[in-house]
């Protein structure tokens, strides 16, 4: 069955250059930048990685940042944490909205 | 759970596992060593003697690269020790390096310790900690490696149960935590008792190891903390994609892209490092290999000289090291050794 999305996709990522090179180099440039050791370690931002890509809900970003994690040393419960904390953030964003439909309606209502 | 060759199973054979290493889209890592300019690998001179005293173990751990198991007979004799002894005396080796299976198995096992150290040796046991608990006979170990000053390096997959037993077996880490702490109580691992006590990390799984310093730095807080051990310090290995590694990787259905992981991985500065350049590995006949893995793939050096009684270090230095794909496992990210990681993050 086709899909929108081959997990061997992942590995030609760098292969977006084939369509715009400069902007494509610039980019993984700072990508290896970003992850470098810093005020954050490597380690902190791989686990922000897999947050993220559960809240961007990137199929490929999961599936490397699972590995990235699980190789870093984080235990399935830590990165299961982490999840729920993209959860919860995107919960909330939903939630938080109550409060607009809430003044909104109070200042429709008698 | 039945070794490899306990189970008749075709990956018992080095020659299958070989094929099915070379029969992939790869670069050979020979031509990988060429591009960086590394082509030969050479030794840099016999630092460490690393002999496997066997191959039987108590354990069945699910990626043991030795096959070892309570199934496997093969073991080192006394004879063939006292060649690796005069050898090591003759060429005043520095170090020794024991390993299986459960090398406390093999019955000679505290008389070779004895003979080393009195050479002078510094001795390395590769002690999977389950051992001391497995028999009566076995619950001095902690004390007379104490006494003969030997450094201790275990396997410890992780700090958490779930993720030790899923490699190691039922019940490992429960027994490894009460040996770790028979092994603090006669002065393991603590600063100052010039005991060393090392503890071996490898992935559980189809994933490549993050940095040794970070590895180290969760378990020396996690043990202490939940556990109240203390250790000197952490190796971190990748696992190498032979022999029951390998199966697990076919079977899971993660061999292709755990290759693809290891190759595209593949780190010049790591090469360099690699521990077959200062090692040499004795199989449990006394035959001479670059390393464990080699010899589990019966690869033997490419050199003259082939057994342990006959070894001359200048003839065995001026050989070419034999690798194949599974070297990809040595040189993928950091590297990796016996010595935990070849270079820092």
């Amino acid at each position: 069955m086709e899909s929108y999305y081959n997990s061997s996709d992942l590995k030609k990522f760098g292969q977006v250059a084939e369509f715009g090179e400069e902007l494509a180099d610039r980019f993984f440039a700072y990508y290896g930048d970003v992850f470098r050791d810093g005020a954050l370690s490597a380690r902190e931002k791989s686990l922000i990685a897999l947050a993220v890509a559960h809240a961007v809900q990137c199929p490929y970003c999961i599936d490397a940042y699972t590995s990235d994690t699980l190789g870093k040393g984080y235990t399935e419960q830590q990165m299961m944490e982490a999840v729920h904390v993209a959860a919860a953030i995107r919960g909330g964003a939903s939630l938080v909205h109550g409060v607009q439909m809430m003044n909104h309606a109070k200042k429709l209502l008698m | 759970m039945k070794s490899l060759r306990g189970r008749g199973h075709e990956l018992a054979s080095s020659g299958i596992q070989l094929g099915r290493l070379q029969d992939g889209p790869h670069e050979r890592f020979g031509e990988a060593l060429n591009r960086c300019g590394m082509w030969p690998l050479r030794p840099t001179g016999l630092h460490v003697l690393q002999l496997n005293l066997g191959k039987m173990c108590n354990q069945t751990c699910k990626h043991c690269h030795v096959d070892a198991g309570p199934d496997r007979r093969e073991i080192m004799t006394r004879t063939t020790m006292e060649y690796a002894i005069d050898a090591v005396r003759k060429y005043a080796i520095p170090t020794v390096d024991l390993t299986g299976g459960a090398p406390e198995m093999n019955p000679e096992f505290r008389w070779l310790v004895e003979n080393l150290r009195q050479l002078g040796a510094h001795v390395m046991v590769r002690c999977n900690l389950t051992i001391i608990l497995a028999n009566r006979k076995y619950h001095d170990l902690p004390a007379f490696f104490a006494h003969h000053g030997v450094e201790v390096v275990s396997s410890l997959p992780h700090y958490t149960a779930g993720r030790t037993d899923r490699q190691r077996g039922e019940g490992v880490f429960d027994s490894s935590v009460r040996a770790l702490h028979m092994l603090n109580e006669v002065g393991y691992g603590h600063d100052g008792s010039g005991l060393v006590l090392s503890l071996v990390y490898n992935p559980a799984g189809a994933i490549l190891p993050g940095s040794q310093s970070d590895m180290e730095d969760d378990f020396r807080r996690e043990l202490l903390r939940v556990h109240g051990i203390v250790f000197n310090r952490l190796f971190v290995l990748t696992n190498m994609p032979i022999s029951r590694f390998l199966d697990y990787l076919l079977v899971s259905g993660n061999y292709d892209q755990y290759m693809e992981k290891l190759v595209g991985a593949f780190n010049p500065a790591a090469a360099r490092g690699v521990m077959c350049r200062n090692t040499l590995s004795v199989g449990w006949d006394g035959a001479l290999y670059d390393c464990d893995f080699n010899q589990m793939l019966d690869i033997a050096v490419d050199s003259p000289i082939n057994h342990i009684r006959e070894l001359i270090p200048d003839v065995l230095d001026a050989r070419s090291i034999r690798v194949n794909q599974h070297c990809y496992g040595c040189t993928a990210g950091l590297g990796s050794s016996c010595g935990g990681q070849v270079r820092q993050s």
